[in-house]
């Protein structure tokens, strides 16, 4: 396999994409999963009873009821027309060879939303020591898009970052 | 023998006058966050150089925390809020 860069920053401004056919199968199948998460979860269950909602949605103040319950109603629905705005710009664009760079930063936090969902789910450790080693282990698909959306987010933020 | 209990007036709590203390924003270390991410976050959001931005994210990956932003409530909040829509871990607290 040659390697070849996803993301570049075009000399004309913006950035320009070259991610083959599958890898963008594999990001449109980020959006249904991710929905699932932010809205039917979130929506369903409280504080506290899912740790990717939580992850999603964090506590302000963790150790003060009171002022916690306030901040979430302040600040849940806008959190979440945020995160579902990010995700909306990686649907629309899911199949572009450009993007500006308001377009790559939705991209970015997007993809970090479904790291942070995959991660928790997968119990992912700064050590990796959970990796499967073996790819009939049933959670090898889950790692291995984590590992790809890892890999590239790795290269947006490079690319933000030059 | 026993004395008679003495009845102290205490100060009412909610007389005293509380001048508002800052707050400070804190980022929490979790295995997920890429290093590079947090840095960039940290520079888009506070305008922080790379130098310090770096060394916050540092602080964040082997102190397990670091205070990233200080200053009155609503301030705080913005940049809690703002952390939360990045997918850092955020949280906020009166400086101790």
């Amino acid at each position: 396999m040659i390697f070849r860069r996803r993301v570049r920053r075009a000399r004309n401004g913006g950035f320009d994409l070259h991610i083959p056919k599958d890898e963008r199968e594999m990001l449109r199948s980020v959006g249904p999963s991710l929905r699932e998460v932010l809205v039917d979860r979130a929506t369903a269950l409280q504080p506290g009873e899912d740790e990717a909602v939580d992850r999603l949605f964090p506590a302000a103040y963790p150790d003060d009821e009171e002022r916690q319950a306030e901040f979430r109603l302040l600040a849940h629905d806008q959190l979440l027309e945020s995160h579902l705005g990010a995700l909306a710009v990686l649907e629309e664009t899911a199949d572009a060879d450009h993007l500006d760079e308001d377009q790559l930063l939705a991209w970015m936090r997007a993809l970090n939303n479904i790291r942070l969902v995959l991660g928790v789910r997968l119990g992912v450790t700064e050590d990796r020591d959970e990796w499967p080693d073996s790819l009939d282990d049933p959670r090898a698909p889950a790692f291995a898009m984590y590992q790809y959306l890892t890999y590239l987010q790795g290269e947006i933020i490079e690319e933000l970052s030059a | 023998m026993t004395t008679a209990p003495v009845e102290v007036k205490q100060p009412d709590i909610d007389d005293v006058v509380v001048p508002d203390r800052p707050w400070i924003v804190i980022v929490w270390n979790d295995p997920i966050n890429l290093m590079s991410y947090v840095t960039f976050v940290f520079q888009k959001l506070f305008g922080y150089s790379l130098e310090k931005a770096t060394k916050l994210m540092l602080d964040v990956h082997e102190k397990g925390r670091a205070v990233v932003s200080s200053g009155p409530r609503e301030k705080a909040e913005l940049d809690v809020f703002r952390l939360h829509e990045h997918g850092l871990w955020a949280t906020m607290e009166h400086e101790s």
